[in-house]
Protein backbone atom coordinates (compact mmCIF):
# COMPACT_ATOMS: atom_id res chain seq x y z
CA UNK A 1 0.00 0.00 0.00
CA UNK A 2 1.27 3.33 -1.20
CA UNK A 3 1.68 6.16 1.36
CA UNK A 4 -0.06 9.28 0.43
CA UNK A 5 3.09 11.21 -0.32
CA UNK A 6 4.10 8.95 -2.55
CA UNK A 7 0.80 8.80 -4.33
CA UNK A 8 1.06 12.79 -4.17
CA UNK A 9 4.78 12.88 -5.69
CA UNK A 10 3.53 9.78 -8.70
CA UNK A 11 0.71 12.21 -9.76
CA UNK A 12 2.21 15.43 -9.56
CA UNK A 13 6.25 14.95 -10.74
CA UNK A 14 7.12 11.16 -11.32
CA UNK A 15 4.47 9.80 -12.94
CA UNK A 16 2.91 12.94 -14.54
CA UNK A 17 0.07 11.89 -16.76
CA UNK A 18 1.25 14.91 -18.62
CA UNK A 19 5.14 14.90 -19.01
CA UNK A 20 5.40 11.56 -17.83
CA UNK A 21 2.77 9.24 -19.39
CA UNK A 22 1.52 11.37 -22.12
CA UNK A 23 -1.62 10.27 -21.74
CA UNK A 24 -4.71 12.31 -22.37
CA UNK A 25 -2.82 14.35 -25.11
CA UNK A 26 -6.17 15.25 -26.95
CA UNK A 27 -7.34 17.98 -24.63
CA UNK A 28 -3.53 18.80 -23.80
CA UNK A 29 -2.93 19.75 -26.86
CA UNK A 30 -6.16 20.93 -28.11
CA UNK A 31 -7.60 23.49 -25.57
CA UNK A 32 -4.43 24.69 -23.90
CA UNK A 33 -4.05 28.14 -25.84
CA UNK A 34 -4.67 29.92 -23.05
CA UNK A 35 -4.79 29.88 -19.39
CA UNK A 36 -8.47 30.39 -19.12
CA UNK A 37 -9.27 27.40 -21.27
CA UNK A 38 -6.20 25.45 -19.41
CA UNK A 39 -7.76 26.07 -16.12
CA UNK A 40 -11.07 25.44 -16.90
CA UNK A 41 -10.20 21.95 -18.74
CA UNK A 42 -8.15 21.02 -15.98
CA UNK A 43 -10.21 21.39 -13.25
CA UNK A 44 -13.10 18.92 -15.25
CA UNK A 45 -10.74 16.18 -15.35
CA UNK A 46 -9.26 16.64 -11.97
CA UNK A 47 -12.57 16.33 -10.51
CA UNK A 48 -14.21 13.43 -13.26
CA UNK A 49 -10.89 11.77 -12.58
CA UNK A 50 -11.33 11.98 -8.63
CA UNK A 51 -14.51 10.88 -8.36
CA UNK A 52 -14.40 8.35 -11.02
CA UNK A 53 -11.73 6.92 -9.06
CA UNK A 54 -13.33 6.91 -5.54
CA UNK A 55 -16.17 5.08 -7.05
CA UNK A 56 -14.05 2.56 -9.00
CA UNK A 57 -12.53 1.90 -5.82
CA UNK A 58 -16.12 1.41 -3.81
CA UNK A 59 -17.44 -1.00 -6.08
CA UNK A 60 -14.35 -3.16 -7.18
CA UNK A 61 -15.33 -6.11 -4.69
CA UNK A 62 -18.80 -6.26 -6.63
CA UNK A 63 -17.33 -5.95 -10.33
CA UNK A 64 -16.05 -9.03 -12.15
CA UNK A 65 -12.89 -9.20 -14.34
CA UNK A 66 -15.22 -9.78 -17.53
CA UNK A 67 -17.64 -6.74 -17.31
CA UNK A 68 -15.20 -4.43 -15.24
CA UNK A 69 -14.71 -1.78 -18.57
CA UNK A 70 -18.34 -1.34 -19.30
CA UNK A 71 -18.92 -0.56 -15.77
CA UNK A 72 -15.73 1.71 -15.39
CA UNK A 73 -16.81 3.76 -18.60
CA UNK A 74 -20.17 4.20 -17.47
CA UNK A 75 -19.20 5.68 -14.17
CA UNK A 76 -17.13 7.83 -15.96
CA UNK A 77 -19.73 8.84 -18.50
CA UNK A 78 -22.33 9.14 -15.46
CA UNK A 79 -19.26 11.63 -13.95
CA UNK A 80 -18.69 13.71 -17.29
CA UNK A 81 -22.34 14.22 -17.92
CA UNK A 82 -22.57 15.81 -14.42
CA UNK A 83 -19.63 17.72 -15.26
CA UNK A 84 -21.15 19.32 -18.41
CA UNK A 85 -24.05 19.96 -16.76
CA UNK A 86 -22.36 21.86 -14.18
CA UNK A 87 -20.42 24.04 -16.79
CA UNK A 88 -23.48 24.44 -18.34
CA UNK A 89 -25.24 25.90 -15.38
CA UNK A 90 -22.02 28.16 -14.16
CA UNK A 91 -19.55 28.67 -16.87
CA UNK A 92 -21.98 28.62 -19.79
CA UNK A 93 -19.58 30.50 -22.44
CA UNK A 94 -16.49 28.37 -21.13
CA UNK A 95 -18.46 25.52 -22.01
CA UNK A 96 -19.19 27.03 -25.53
CA UNK A 97 -15.38 27.27 -25.94
CA UNK A 98 -14.16 24.29 -24.87
CA UNK A 99 -16.71 22.25 -26.58
CA UNK A 100 -16.69 18.69 -27.86
CA UNK A 101 -13.25 18.54 -25.24
CA UNK A 102 -15.88 18.20 -22.30
CA UNK A 103 -17.61 15.27 -23.35
CA UNK A 104 -14.38 13.73 -24.79
CA UNK A 105 -13.12 13.91 -21.08
CA UNK A 106 -15.13 10.36 -20.95
CA UNK A 107 -12.61 8.76 -23.71
CA UNK A 108 -9.75 10.50 -22.27
CA UNK A 109 -7.12 7.40 -21.42
CA UNK A 110 -5.83 8.77 -18.15
CA UNK A 111 -9.34 8.51 -16.46
CA UNK A 112 -9.87 4.78 -18.00
CA UNK A 113 -5.81 4.52 -17.39
CA UNK A 114 -6.10 5.08 -13.51
CA UNK A 115 -9.54 3.56 -12.49
CA UNK A 116 -7.60 0.44 -14.22
CA UNK A 117 -4.21 0.29 -12.66
CA UNK A 118 -4.34 1.57 -9.49
CA UNK A 119 -8.75 2.51 -8.58
CA UNK A 120 -9.79 -1.10 -8.83
CA UNK A 121 -6.74 -2.49 -6.62
CA UNK A 122 -7.23 0.32 -3.61
CA UNK A 123 -9.52 0.93 -0.96
CA UNK A 124 -11.20 4.42 -1.65
CA UNK A 125 -9.65 6.80 0.39
CA UNK A 126 -6.12 6.47 -1.47
CA UNK A 127 -7.87 5.99 -4.98
CA UNK A 128 -9.63 9.41 -4.38
CA UNK A 129 -6.57 10.82 -3.61
CA UNK A 130 -4.71 9.31 -6.15
CA UNK A 131 -7.29 10.69 -8.74
CA UNK A 132 -7.19 14.17 -7.12
CA UNK A 133 -3.16 14.21 -7.61
CA UNK A 134 -3.01 12.65 -11.32
CA UNK A 135 -5.35 15.36 -12.07
CA UNK A 136 -4.12 18.22 -10.50
CA UNK A 137 -0.44 17.01 -12.43
CA UNK A 138 -2.37 16.75 -15.39
CA UNK A 139 -4.00 20.37 -14.75
CA UNK A 140 -1.17 22.04 -14.14
CA UNK A 141 0.84 20.75 -16.94
CA UNK A 142 -1.94 21.73 -19.27
CA UNK A 143 -1.88 25.63 -17.20
CA UNK A 144 1.74 25.50 -17.92
CA UNK A 145 1.18 25.10 -21.33
CA UNK A 146 -1.76 27.09 -21.65
CA UNK A 147 0.65 30.33 -19.52
CA UNK A 148 3.74 29.43 -22.25
CA UNK A 149 1.38 29.93 -25.67
CA UNK A 150 -1.02 32.90 -24.12
CA UNK A 151 2.19 34.81 -23.18
CA UNK A 152 3.72 33.89 -26.62
CA UNK A 153 0.77 34.48 -28.59
CA UNK A 154 -0.69 37.33 -27.65
CA UNK A 155 2.14 38.67 -24.91
CA UNK A 156 -0.25 38.73 -22.04
CA UNK A 157 -1.74 36.49 -19.50
CA UNK A 158 -4.50 35.60 -17.47
CA UNK A 159 -7.28 37.02 -20.00
CA UNK A 160 -10.60 36.36 -20.33
CA UNK A 161 -10.62 34.76 -16.58
CA UNK A 162 -14.28 36.36 -15.75
CA UNK A 163 -15.10 33.35 -17.99
CA UNK A 164 -14.44 31.26 -15.03
CA UNK A 165 -14.85 33.24 -11.99
CA UNK A 166 -16.91 35.56 -12.60
CA UNK A 167 -17.49 39.35 -13.73
CA UNK A 168 -14.94 40.35 -11.00
CA UNK A 169 -12.03 38.72 -12.65
CA UNK A 170 -12.17 40.38 -15.82
CA UNK A 171 -9.85 42.97 -15.00
CA UNK A 172 -7.04 39.96 -13.75
CA UNK A 173 -5.46 40.46 -17.51
CA UNK A 174 -1.69 41.45 -17.39
CA UNK A 175 -0.31 42.30 -20.34
CA UNK A 176 3.54 41.30 -20.23
CA UNK A 177 4.66 43.01 -23.28
CA UNK A 178 3.15 45.99 -24.56
CA UNK A 179 2.19 46.61 -28.22
CA UNK A 180 3.04 42.95 -28.56
CA UNK A 181 2.53 41.78 -32.25
CA UNK A 182 1.66 38.28 -31.03
CA UNK A 183 3.54 35.00 -32.30
CA UNK A 184 0.22 33.36 -33.84
CA UNK A 185 1.89 29.97 -33.89
CA UNK A 186 2.22 29.50 -30.52
CA UNK A 187 -1.31 29.70 -30.52
CA UNK A 188 -2.23 27.28 -33.51
CA UNK A 189 -1.82 23.36 -32.99
CA UNK A 190 2.22 23.07 -33.60
CA UNK A 191 2.40 25.62 -30.55
CA UNK A 192 1.01 23.07 -28.30
CA UNK A 193 3.17 20.30 -29.74
CA UNK A 194 6.38 22.07 -29.50
CA UNK A 195 5.64 24.00 -25.88
CA UNK A 196 4.47 20.44 -24.67
CA UNK A 197 8.11 18.76 -25.69
CA UNK A 198 10.28 21.71 -24.71
CA UNK A 199 8.23 20.98 -21.23
CA UNK A 200 9.47 16.86 -21.43
CA UNK A 201 13.38 18.41 -22.08
CA UNK A 202 13.10 20.46 -19.02
CA UNK A 203 11.43 18.20 -16.60
CA UNK A 204 14.02 15.32 -17.56
CA UNK A 205 16.86 17.59 -17.59
CA UNK A 206 16.04 18.58 -14.39
CA UNK A 207 15.39 15.13 -13.41
CA UNK A 208 18.98 14.43 -14.85
CA UNK A 209 20.54 17.41 -12.55
CA UNK A 210 18.82 16.23 -9.10
CA UNK A 211 19.52 12.48 -9.82
CA UNK A 212 23.23 13.01 -10.44
CA UNK A 213 23.28 15.83 -7.27
CA UNK A 214 21.75 12.93 -4.63
CA UNK A 215 24.22 10.53 -6.34
CA UNK A 216 27.16 12.81 -5.55
CA UNK A 217 25.78 13.55 -2.23
CA UNK A 218 25.91 9.87 -1.16
CA UNK A 219 28.96 8.51 0.25
CA UNK A 220 31.42 6.42 -2.01
CA UNK A 221 30.88 3.35 -1.58
CA UNK A 222 34.49 1.50 -0.78
CA UNK A 223 35.40 -1.21 -3.59
CA UNK A 224 36.02 -5.04 -2.21
CA UNK A 225 38.99 -6.51 -3.33
CA UNK A 226 38.90 -7.83 -6.90
CA UNK A 227 38.84 -11.49 -8.12
CA UNK A 228 40.11 -12.32 -11.27
CA UNK A 229 37.13 -14.82 -11.81
CA UNK A 230 34.07 -13.53 -10.23
CA UNK A 231 31.02 -16.22 -9.92
CA UNK A 232 28.79 -14.58 -7.69
CA UNK A 233 28.23 -11.47 -6.08
CA UNK A 234 30.57 -10.46 -3.60
CA UNK A 235 29.44 -9.42 -0.30
CA UNK B 1 62.87 3.77 -48.07
CA UNK B 2 59.77 4.58 -45.80
CA UNK B 3 56.92 4.72 -47.92
CA UNK B 4 53.87 6.51 -46.42
CA UNK B 5 51.03 4.42 -45.57
CA UNK B 6 47.30 5.68 -47.46
CA UNK B 7 44.03 3.84 -46.45
CA UNK B 8 41.95 3.77 -49.87
CA UNK B 9 39.62 5.08 -51.11
CA UNK B 10 42.65 7.03 -53.00
CA UNK B 11 40.40 8.96 -55.83
CA UNK B 12 40.14 12.32 -54.45
CA UNK B 13 36.83 13.17 -54.18
CA UNK B 14 34.44 16.31 -54.27
CA UNK B 15 31.81 15.56 -53.54
CA UNK B 16 32.30 16.22 -49.65
CA UNK B 17 29.71 18.22 -47.88
CA UNK B 18 31.65 21.31 -47.88
CA UNK B 19 32.77 20.88 -51.78
CA UNK B 20 29.08 20.57 -52.49
CA UNK B 21 27.85 23.05 -50.11
CA UNK B 22 30.24 26.19 -51.64
CA UNK B 23 29.32 24.79 -55.01
CA UNK B 24 25.73 25.36 -54.30
CA UNK B 25 26.36 28.85 -52.73
CA UNK B 26 28.23 29.84 -55.73
CA UNK B 27 24.97 28.61 -57.89
CA UNK B 28 23.15 30.79 -56.08
CA UNK B 29 25.39 33.92 -56.76
CA UNK B 30 23.31 35.09 -60.16
CA UNK B 31 19.89 34.87 -58.26
CA UNK B 32 21.27 37.43 -55.42
CA UNK B 33 23.05 39.54 -58.23
CA UNK B 34 19.39 39.68 -59.57
CA UNK B 35 17.38 40.31 -56.67
CA UNK B 36 20.09 43.17 -55.32
CA UNK B 37 19.67 44.35 -58.55
CA UNK B 38 16.11 44.77 -58.59
CA UNK B 39 14.93 44.84 -55.57
CA UNK B 40 18.20 46.96 -53.50
CA UNK B 41 20.65 46.53 -51.23
CA UNK B 42 18.13 44.87 -48.55
CA UNK B 43 18.55 40.56 -50.12
CA UNK B 44 22.39 41.53 -48.94
CA UNK B 45 21.49 43.01 -45.34
CA UNK B 46 18.91 39.68 -45.07
CA UNK B 47 21.59 37.85 -46.30
CA UNK B 48 24.39 38.98 -43.79
CA UNK B 49 21.91 38.95 -41.06
CA UNK B 50 20.45 35.74 -41.67
CA UNK B 51 24.02 34.08 -42.21
CA UNK B 52 25.19 35.48 -38.63
CA UNK B 53 22.05 34.29 -36.98
CA UNK B 54 22.57 30.61 -38.62
CA UNK B 55 26.16 30.30 -37.66
CA UNK B 56 24.86 31.57 -34.29
CA UNK B 57 22.80 29.27 -33.56
CA UNK B 58 24.75 26.18 -34.71
CA UNK B 59 27.75 27.14 -32.50
CA UNK B 60 25.05 27.50 -29.78
CA UNK B 61 23.48 24.00 -30.02
CA UNK B 62 26.68 22.53 -31.04
CA UNK B 63 28.34 23.63 -28.08
CA UNK B 64 25.23 22.18 -25.97
CA UNK B 65 24.97 18.66 -27.83
CA UNK B 66 28.52 18.67 -27.04
CA UNK B 67 29.70 18.29 -30.51
CA UNK B 68 32.70 19.77 -32.50
CA UNK B 69 32.34 23.00 -33.25
CA UNK B 70 34.76 23.54 -35.70
CA UNK B 71 34.27 20.51 -37.80
CA UNK B 72 30.37 20.80 -38.02
CA UNK B 73 30.24 24.53 -38.98
CA UNK B 74 32.93 24.07 -41.58
CA UNK B 75 30.73 22.15 -43.29
CA UNK B 76 28.77 25.52 -44.48
CA UNK B 77 25.56 23.63 -44.34
CA UNK B 78 24.18 26.37 -42.23
CA UNK B 79 25.51 28.57 -44.35
CA UNK B 80 23.47 27.05 -46.84
CA UNK B 81 20.21 27.22 -44.80
CA UNK B 82 20.81 31.35 -44.37
CA UNK B 83 20.85 31.88 -47.89
CA UNK B 84 18.05 29.76 -49.20
CA UNK B 85 16.24 31.85 -46.29
CA UNK B 86 17.45 34.98 -47.15
CA UNK B 87 16.70 35.16 -50.69
CA UNK B 88 13.17 33.50 -49.73
CA UNK B 89 12.22 36.19 -47.36
CA UNK B 90 11.22 39.90 -48.64
CA UNK B 91 14.33 42.17 -48.84
CA UNK B 92 14.54 44.34 -45.67
CA UNK B 93 12.68 41.81 -43.20
CA UNK B 94 12.28 43.18 -39.89
CA UNK B 95 15.61 41.57 -38.18
CA UNK B 96 13.68 39.44 -35.62
CA UNK B 97 11.61 37.99 -38.19
CA UNK B 98 14.52 36.78 -40.07
CA UNK B 99 16.22 35.89 -36.01
CA UNK B 100 13.34 33.73 -35.69
CA UNK B 101 13.54 32.26 -39.26
CA UNK B 102 16.84 31.11 -39.29
CA UNK B 103 16.37 30.27 -35.97
CA UNK B 104 13.34 27.65 -36.33
CA UNK B 105 15.06 26.07 -38.92
CA UNK B 106 18.50 25.43 -37.22
CA UNK B 107 17.27 24.52 -34.00
CA UNK B 108 14.07 22.68 -34.42
CA UNK B 109 14.53 22.08 -38.38
CA UNK B 110 18.03 20.83 -38.39
CA UNK B 111 19.25 20.03 -34.81
CA UNK B 112 16.89 18.54 -32.37
CA UNK B 113 16.52 16.32 -35.28
CA UNK B 114 20.35 15.19 -34.32
CA UNK B 115 22.02 17.74 -37.16
CA UNK B 116 22.85 17.45 -40.48
CA UNK B 117 21.49 14.75 -42.55
CA UNK B 118 19.11 13.17 -40.07
CA UNK B 119 16.60 16.13 -40.38
CA UNK B 120 12.98 14.79 -42.00
CA UNK B 121 12.24 18.82 -43.39
CA UNK B 122 14.15 20.63 -45.14
CA UNK B 123 15.24 23.37 -42.45
CA UNK B 124 14.82 26.50 -44.96
CA UNK B 125 11.07 25.73 -45.60
CA UNK B 126 10.23 25.16 -42.00
CA UNK B 127 11.65 28.03 -40.92
CA UNK B 128 10.34 30.16 -43.49
CA UNK B 129 6.65 28.48 -43.05
CA UNK B 130 6.76 29.51 -39.15
CA UNK B 131 7.34 33.20 -39.88
CA UNK B 132 4.93 32.87 -43.05
CA UNK B 133 1.83 31.29 -40.44
CA UNK B 134 3.34 33.45 -37.68
CA UNK B 135 3.50 36.99 -39.45
CA UNK B 136 1.22 37.08 -42.46
CA UNK B 137 1.73 40.73 -42.81
CA UNK B 138 5.66 41.38 -42.17
CA UNK B 139 5.83 38.58 -45.08
CA UNK B 140 3.71 39.18 -47.47
CA UNK B 141 5.20 43.46 -47.55
CA UNK B 142 7.87 42.72 -51.13
CA UNK B 143 9.06 46.17 -52.17
CA UNK B 144 8.25 46.94 -55.17
CA UNK B 145 10.82 46.55 -57.98
CA UNK B 146 13.21 49.90 -58.06
CA UNK B 147 11.56 51.18 -55.98
CA UNK B 148 13.31 50.40 -52.55
CA UNK B 149 14.93 53.23 -50.76
CA UNK B 150 18.11 51.85 -48.77
CA UNK B 151 17.22 54.22 -45.68
CA UNK B 152 13.77 53.28 -45.34
CA UNK B 153 14.51 49.99 -46.22
CA UNK B 154 17.45 50.06 -43.26
CA UNK B 155 14.67 51.56 -41.05
CA UNK B 156 12.61 48.72 -41.55
CA UNK B 157 15.06 46.15 -40.82
CA UNK B 158 15.91 47.85 -37.79
CA UNK B 159 12.30 47.83 -36.44
CA UNK B 160 12.53 51.64 -36.45
CA UNK B 161 9.96 52.47 -38.63
CA UNK B 162 7.11 51.62 -40.78
CA UNK B 163 7.74 50.84 -44.98
CA UNK B 164 6.51 54.36 -46.61
CA UNK B 165 3.41 54.19 -48.11
CA UNK B 166 3.39 52.71 -51.85
CA UNK B 167 6.42 51.00 -51.08
CA UNK B 168 5.38 47.62 -50.73
CA UNK B 169 3.07 46.22 -54.37
CA UNK B 170 1.12 43.03 -54.17
CA UNK B 171 3.23 40.32 -56.54
CA UNK B 172 1.81 38.73 -59.50
CA UNK B 173 0.60 35.57 -57.58
CA UNK B 174 -1.26 37.92 -55.54
CA UNK B 175 -2.94 39.69 -58.62
CA UNK B 176 -4.13 36.61 -60.09
CA UNK B 177 -5.18 35.44 -56.54
CA UNK B 178 -7.22 38.59 -55.80
CA UNK B 179 -8.62 38.99 -59.32
CA UNK B 180 -12.20 38.07 -59.95
CA UNK B 181 -13.56 40.40 -63.46
CA UNK B 182 -10.42 40.93 -65.37
CA UNK B 183 -9.54 39.04 -68.11
CA UNK B 184 -5.59 38.01 -68.12
CA UNK B 185 -5.11 40.86 -70.41
CA UNK B 186 -6.66 43.69 -68.72
CA UNK B 187 -5.05 42.61 -65.90
CA UNK B 188 -1.66 42.46 -67.58
CA UNK B 189 -1.93 46.08 -68.59
CA UNK B 190 -3.49 47.48 -65.06
CA UNK B 191 -1.25 45.78 -62.60
CA UNK B 192 2.07 47.07 -62.52
CA UNK B 193 3.24 43.25 -61.24
CA UNK B 194 3.10 41.46 -64.26
CA UNK B 195 6.14 41.25 -66.26
CA UNK B 196 7.26 40.16 -69.70
CA UNK B 197 6.17 36.41 -69.27
CA UNK B 198 5.86 36.19 -65.09
CA UNK B 199 6.15 38.35 -62.42
CA UNK B 200 7.83 41.61 -63.00
CA UNK B 201 11.38 41.55 -61.72
CA UNK B 202 10.41 38.23 -60.27
CA UNK B 203 11.00 36.56 -63.56
CA UNK B 204 14.72 37.85 -64.38
CA UNK B 205 15.12 36.35 -60.88
CA UNK B 206 13.75 33.12 -61.97
CA UNK B 207 15.39 33.16 -64.85
CA UNK B 208 19.25 33.53 -63.01
CA UNK B 209 17.82 30.80 -60.31
CA UNK B 210 17.82 28.32 -63.40
CA UNK B 211 21.12 29.94 -64.62
CA UNK B 212 22.74 28.72 -61.31
CA UNK B 213 20.32 25.63 -60.88
CA UNK B 214 21.62 24.25 -64.57
CA UNK B 215 25.23 25.13 -62.96
CA UNK B 216 25.03 22.44 -60.36
CA UNK B 217 23.32 20.14 -62.42
CA UNK B 218 25.93 20.74 -64.94
CA UNK B 219 28.74 20.06 -62.05
CA UNK B 220 26.87 16.92 -61.59
CA UNK B 221 25.54 18.32 -57.58
CA UNK B 222 21.98 16.05 -57.90
CA UNK B 223 20.42 14.14 -60.78
CA UNK B 224 17.69 16.16 -63.51
CA UNK B 225 14.61 14.13 -61.77
CA UNK B 226 13.94 16.33 -59.13
CA UNK B 227 13.96 19.40 -60.60
CA UNK B 228 12.35 18.29 -63.67
CA UNK B 229 9.47 16.39 -62.14
CA UNK B 230 8.77 19.46 -60.14
CA UNK B 231 8.72 21.59 -63.66
CA UNK B 232 6.97 19.58 -65.07
CA UNK B 233 4.51 18.75 -62.52
CA UNK B 234 3.88 22.47 -62.64
CA UNK B 235 3.57 22.75 -66.48
CA UNK B 236 1.76 20.01 -66.44
CA UNK B 237 -0.62 20.89 -64.17
CA UNK B 238 -1.18 24.98 -65.30
CA UNK B 239 -1.58 23.42 -68.88
CA UNK B 240 -4.61 21.23 -67.94
CA UNK B 241 -6.40 24.02 -65.84
CA UNK B 242 -5.43 26.74 -68.26
CA UNK B 243 -8.74 28.15 -69.18
CA UNK B 244 -7.37 31.22 -71.56
CA UNK B 245 -7.28 34.38 -70.61
CA UNK B 246 -10.49 34.53 -69.11
CA UNK B 247 -11.13 36.60 -65.81
CA UNK B 248 -10.86 32.59 -63.89
CA UNK B 249 -8.14 31.95 -65.22
CA UNK B 250 -5.37 30.29 -63.11
CA UNK B 251 -2.36 31.59 -65.84
CA UNK B 252 -0.30 30.37 -68.77
CA UNK B 253 2.28 27.34 -67.68
CA UNK B 254 4.78 30.31 -68.48
CA UNK B 255 3.33 32.44 -66.18
CA UNK B 256 3.73 29.59 -63.61
CA UNK B 257 7.59 28.78 -64.79
CA UNK B 258 8.55 32.41 -63.96
CA UNK B 259 6.57 33.54 -60.87
CA UNK B 260 7.40 33.11 -57.36
CA UNK B 261 9.70 30.79 -56.08
CA UNK B 262 9.51 28.10 -58.71
CA UNK B 263 13.12 28.19 -59.96
CA UNK B 264 14.53 28.54 -56.63
CA UNK B 265 12.42 25.89 -55.10
CA UNK B 266 13.21 23.59 -58.37
CA UNK B 267 16.86 23.96 -58.34
CA UNK B 268 17.77 24.45 -54.58
CA UNK B 269 15.18 22.87 -52.09
CA UNK B 270 13.49 20.27 -54.00
CA UNK B 271 16.77 18.71 -54.64
CA UNK B 272 17.68 18.60 -50.87
CA UNK B 273 19.46 15.18 -50.78
CA UNK B 274 18.35 14.60 -47.05
CA UNK B 275 14.76 15.33 -47.08
CA UNK B 276 13.70 14.29 -50.36
CA UNK B 277 13.33 10.65 -52.07
CA UNK B 278 16.82 8.62 -52.45
CA UNK B 279 15.97 6.75 -55.38
CA UNK B 280 16.18 8.43 -59.06
CA UNK B 281 12.42 7.38 -59.79
CA UNK B 282 11.56 8.33 -55.77
CA UNK B 283 13.34 11.85 -57.07
CA UNK B 284 11.31 12.29 -60.03
CA UNK B 285 7.82 11.24 -58.35
CA UNK B 286 8.95 13.59 -55.30
CA UNK B 287 9.52 16.30 -57.45
CA UNK B 288 6.02 15.97 -59.58
CA UNK B 289 4.44 15.87 -55.99
CA UNK B 290 6.43 19.27 -55.48
CA UNK B 291 5.36 20.89 -58.51
CA UNK B 292 1.82 19.67 -58.28
CA UNK B 293 0.93 20.78 -54.26
CA UNK B 294 2.39 24.03 -55.82
CA UNK B 295 -0.09 24.22 -58.59
CA UNK B 296 -3.30 23.16 -56.61
CA UNK B 297 -1.82 25.56 -53.57
CA UNK B 298 -1.28 28.76 -55.80
CA UNK B 299 -5.06 28.42 -58.06
CA UNK B 300 -6.94 27.02 -55.02
CA UNK B 301 -5.12 27.33 -52.11
CA UNK B 302 -5.24 30.32 -48.91
CA UNK B 303 -1.40 31.57 -50.11
CA UNK B 304 -0.04 32.98 -53.24
CA UNK B 305 2.67 30.94 -53.32
CA UNK B 306 3.04 27.44 -51.91
CA UNK B 307 6.37 26.48 -52.47
CA UNK B 308 7.32 25.75 -49.20
CA UNK B 309 3.89 23.99 -47.74
CA UNK B 310 4.38 21.87 -51.16
CA UNK B 311 7.84 21.07 -50.03
CA UNK B 312 6.98 20.30 -46.16
CA UNK B 313 4.12 17.85 -47.31
CA UNK B 314 6.28 16.20 -49.71
CA UNK B 315 9.11 15.45 -46.83
CA UNK B 316 6.36 14.24 -45.02
CA UNK B 317 6.01 11.74 -48.20
CA UNK B 318 9.41 10.85 -48.89
CA UNK B 319 9.73 7.56 -46.86
CA UNK B 320 6.82 6.48 -48.43
CA UNK B 321 7.82 7.14 -51.82
CA UNK B 322 11.68 5.32 -50.63
CA UNK B 323 9.37 2.51 -50.10
CA UNK B 324 7.93 1.69 -53.41
CA UNK B 325 10.75 2.70 -54.99
CA UNK B 326 12.76 0.89 -54.17
CA UNK B 327 15.71 0.21 -57.07
CA UNK B 328 16.22 -3.86 -57.93
CA UNK B 329 19.51 -5.11 -56.27
CA UNK B 330 22.30 -5.68 -58.42
CA UNK B 331 21.86 -9.96 -58.89
CA UNK B 332 18.40 -9.79 -58.27
CA UNK B 333 15.62 -10.27 -60.55
CA UNK B 334 12.88 -8.19 -58.67
CA UNK B 335 13.00 -5.01 -56.28
CA UNK B 336 12.74 -5.78 -52.50
CA UNK B 337 9.77 -3.74 -51.23
CA UNK B 338 10.62 -2.18 -48.22
CA UNK B 339 13.72 -2.89 -45.63
CA UNK B 340 14.63 -6.52 -44.43
CA UNK B 341 15.41 -5.74 -40.33
CA UNK B 342 19.30 -6.97 -40.23
CA UNK B 343 20.25 -5.91 -43.81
Amino acid sequence: MASYREIAVNGLWKNNPGLVQLLGLCPLLGVSNSVVNALGMGLATALVLACSNAAVALIRGAVTDAVRLPVFVMIIAALTTCIELLMQAFTYELHQILGIFIPLITTNCIILGRAEAFAAKNNVAHAGFDGLMMGSGFGLVMVAIGAVRELLGTGALLANMQLLFGPLAANWQVTVIPGYQGFLLAILPPGAFLVLGLLIAGKNRLDEILAARTKARQPEVPVPSRRVRVTGVIE
Amino acid sequence: MALPRITSPHAKGSNRTQQVMLQVLLASVPGVLALTWLFGAGTLLNLLWASACALGFEAAILALRQRPLGFFLKDYSALVTAVLLALALPPYSPWWLTLIATGFAIVFGKQLYGGLGQNPFNPAMLGYVVVLISFPVAMTSWPAPHTAGSLDGLQHLLGLGNLPDGWTQATALDALKTNKSLTMDELWAQSPAFGRFGGAAVEVVNLAFLAGGLYLLYKRLFTWHAPVGMLAGLALMSLLFWNGSGSDSHGSPLFHLLSGATMLGAFFIVTDPVSGATSNLGRLIFGLGVGVLVYVIRAWGGYPDGMAFAVLLMNLAAPTIDYYTRPRTYGHRKPTRGFKLGE
